[in-house]
């Protein structure tokens, strides 16, 4: 008996041994981010302006660490009272993976990117938009938010997809965004009107394994990067990372996704020239028994 | 020993060593006090935020905090209307502040004794100093959203005996048609002041408010003028997306923010717009401009009752206008400094200037009834006057505040009267420190100082000047949760 607690307690404490710097290695320290701080890779370039990480060290002290934490984990004193979906959880920017990128699925986002996102906040969350803040605070704490996680310092941010011009809007290009909409599977997580209660919705979660909701496209709510119609074809061919919401880039062709913004369009309670084509053509939700092809 | 029996005992050269013993176990026992508060602002918990999102200091309002309550109290993120919130939150913060405060007060007029005689003499002038702990008044601040763009403010308001009065009262719709440039306030509430003394960062008891945002010449009858004070009334107001530009007209009751139409019909418009810029590193810098412009009754309907001849509330007429204008800048230097100056330009109508006007609380001294003429040369009263306000923000949690004000007549209303009479400067230094700094509760330990000086208004009884000089300093805990 006593042999087999010390068997175990020694299989334990080699466990214990291999495991610490696991959970080490998975963790950034506040010595590593010291040093990060002075690297090159700690300045952000947008336009003509370079924002410098240590500058903004007061400005995300008195903005951001309520929520993202002192080490930039997500962890901040609020993270607590976020109940996601309702209230998704901060952002951990030691993981370097963000939803509102112009680039790829999987790479980084640019600058620009992170800008962006701060300028306009994010819908349906508790991160507001910081728009009144100066173009070089916002820069500044974009080369803060870089220096938190190790992939800046190893890889470079994704080229920016192409997006081709917007075509005009026609019915058959809104009939065609329909047949996009089925033949991909929106409607499993958005729903067939569009509303968020696909028989998929209630279980996503997000790669930390947290709930989350999708987009409910007939709420009048502005889609989390941007509700302009270049942004939600953005979405569809980036995906957002970290969120069941895939990339679309390998499956469907550029004239298909703005085709599906134009259809995407129809459920939006705003006003639109998709709204009348589709009250014209007395447009049916797509039917998800249907065969492939006949919608 | 009790560390009060040690001072009792010891003389005075040990006093200064055991006075800096306790302020350093004062400073230690405030900088470890910082768990976490259990007790919840509202707007901070409504959101998450932290107060130093949307505060300089605490309550000071930094260009976050000014874009949050333009939007009507929302953070514009769909998250705003009161059915998001979990059902148990209650958007109520209280307010109050125990305080230690020593005020000294130069030339009071007292009444003197000879020897062995039990009622008054004569009469002369001395200091009066007094010190002791004190309360502030207390504050429910409870506001946010009734609905999605529909915001609203309530703010009973106690004095430090506990009468309670309504500070502010009032509902907003807000960017109406979609947009942030219109905005419907009605009810009582402060005007569109940048510099708002809602928000002010002192606490004594002249430097707890701009001596510019109340200055009324001396003999005038004139209350209706205090642009510190909340108003009645309706309030239009706008900005652009990320709050550079903005502009607010308001009309207003001329009664001061009293209920109850005391004052008869009069009204006061207040305007103000303003234009902000974005200064790269050095921070949002914006320059504005005020003006309020109004009338209100010089003359009185009256009734004759037993105690006498009185004015009748609500019978106010005659009405006189009078203005006050000026230019504010809020003007960043980097991530620690910031100076805030407004000027003011006031000028009453001559009726005010030789005591008509605020006759209902004895404020006035006369009544334009018909037959009343002015004496001869009587003009208007002028007046002009600025104020500096730098701030020192170390962090967030710790801010150093100074304050500059002064008033100088330009015209006395009664010609000979001396030039510099009513005039006023003051100075004010002031310390807050915030030892924790959530999204739960507020905590401050506030330490400040104001000398204020003011020409002419002591009583003279042959001293070859009048003027008077007040003192005060003040240390407390100014809290909120």
């Amino acid at each position: 008996m006593r042999t087999r607690l010390r068997k175990s307690m020694l299989l334990l404490g080699v466990a214990a041994f291999f495991a610490l710097p696991l959970a080490s290695w998975a963790q950034v320290s506040t010595e590593q981010l010291q040093q990060w701080l002075n690297l090159p890779t700690s300045t952000s370039h947008i336009g003509n302006i370079t924002g410098h990480a240590k500058a903004a060290a007061p400005e995300y002290r008195r903005f951001c660490v309520g929520c993202h934490g002192d080490l930039g984990d997500g962890n901040g004193e609020v993270a607590q009272w976020l109940d996601p979906p309702m209230y998704p959880k901060p952002r951990d920017f030691q993981l370097g993976v963000f939803k509102c990128r112009s680039t790829p699925t999987g790479t980084l986002p640019t600058d620009e990117d992170l800008f962006d996102t701060i300028a306009r906040g994010l819908d349906r969350s508790s991160m507001p938009q910081w728009s009144n803040l100066t173009k070089v605070e916002r820069a500044d704490l974009v080369a803060w938010i870089k220096h938190f996680s190790p992939r800046w310092q190893n890889e470079k941010p994704g080229t920016p997809i192409t997006i081709p011009p917007e075509p005009e809007v026609t019915p058959e290009r809104i009939k065609a965004g329909r047949e996009v909409f089925a033949r991909v599977s929106c409607w499993k997580c958005h729903g067939v009107q569009g509303m968020a209660n696909g028989p998929s919705a209630a279980t996503l979660t997000d790669d930390l394994g947290r709930p989350i909701a999708p987009f409910d496209f007939t709420s009048g709510a502005r889609p989390k990067c941007g509700d302009t119609d270049r942004d939600i074809y953005r979405i569809f061919m980036t995906g957002l990372d970290g969120t069941p919401m895939p990339s679309f880039a390998d499956t469907i062709k550029p004239d298909e996704a703005w085709d599906l913004v134009f259809y995407l369009r129809t459920f939006m309670p705003q006003k639109s020239k998709e709204k009348e084509l589709a009250k014209q053509l007395n447009l049916k939700p797509v039917d998800p028994n249907a065969p492939a092809g006949q919608q | 020993m009790h560390v009060m029996s040690r001072l009792r005992i010891r003389g005075f050269a040990t006093f200064a060593p055991s006075l800096s013993a306790i302020s350093l176990i004062l400073l230690f026992l405030v900088m470890t006090c910082s768990q976490r508060a259990n007790a919840l602002p509202a707007f901070a918990r409504k959101y998450g935020l932290r107060c130093s999102a949307c505060h300089e200091s605490w309550p000071m309002l930094n260009y976050f905090g000014q874009k949050f309550k333009d939007n009507g109290y929302q953070l514009m993120n769909d998250r705003d209307a009161p059915i998001w919130q979990n059902p148990g939150y209650w958007p109520v913060t209280f307010r109050i502040t125990p305080i230690w405060h020593r005020v000294s007060t130069g030339k009071v007029l007292v009444d003197t004794y000879t020897a062995g005689s039990t009622t008054p003499t004569g009469s002369a002038v001395q200091r009066v100093t007094t010190s002791g702990f004190d309360l502030s008044g207390l504050d429910f601040h409870t506001g946010g959203t009734l609905y999605k763009n529909i915001s609203f403010y309530l703010l009973p308001s106690s004095d430090p005996t506990g009468a309670f009065h309504f500070e502010t009262v009032m509902a907003r719709l807000d960017n109406l048609w979609g947009s942030p440039w219109l905005n419907v306030k009605l009810g009582k509430f402060e005007l569109d002041n940048l510099l708002s003394e809602k928000r002010i960062l002192t606490l004594t008891g002249n430097g707890g408010i701009y001596q510019l945002y109340h200055f009324i010449p001396q003999g005038d009858g004139n209350i209706f003028g205090q642009m510190g004070d909340n108003q009645l009334g309706l309030e239009v107001m706008g900005h652009n997306y990320n709050d550079r530009s903005r502009y607010s007209a308001a009309i207003l009751s001329s009664n001061d923010g009293t209920t109850q139409l005391p004052y008869g019909n009069s009204y006061t418009g207040f305007f103000t717009a303003s234009q902000a810029f974005d200064a790269g590193r050095a921070g949002v810098q914006r320059i504005g401009g005020y003006a309020m412009v109004g009338e209100a009754p010089t003359t009185w309907l009256t009734q004759t009752g037993p105690n006498g001849t009185l004015p009748l509330p609500g019978g106010g007429i005659g009405n006189k206008p009078f203005s006050r204008e000026g230019f504010v800048g809020l003007f960043y230097f980097g991530q620690h400094a910031d100076l805030t100056v407004v000027t003011q330009h006031g000028e009453d109508n001559v009726w005010f200037g030789q005591g008509y006007g605020d006759l209902i609380d004895g404020v006035a001294t006369g009544n334009n009834t018909t037959g009343t003429t002015l004496p001869a040369g009587a003009r208007s009263p002028v007046w002009n006057g600025v104020l500096f306000e730098p701030h020192y923000v170390y962090s967030p949690q710790l801010i150093f505040i100074g304050r500059y004000e002064t008033i100088r007549m330009a015209q006395q209303s009664t010609p000979g009267t001396p030039q510099s009479l009513g005039n006023i400067s003051t100075y004010t230094i002031a310390m807050r420190y915030n030892p924790f700094m959530t999204s739960r509760a507020g905590f401050a330990w506030h330490n400040e100082y104001n000398w204020l000086h003011q020409d002419g208004v002591g009583p003279s009884l042959g001293l070859n000047t009048t003027n008077v000089n007040t003192s005060e300093f003040l240390t407390g805990f100014d809290f909120d949760f």
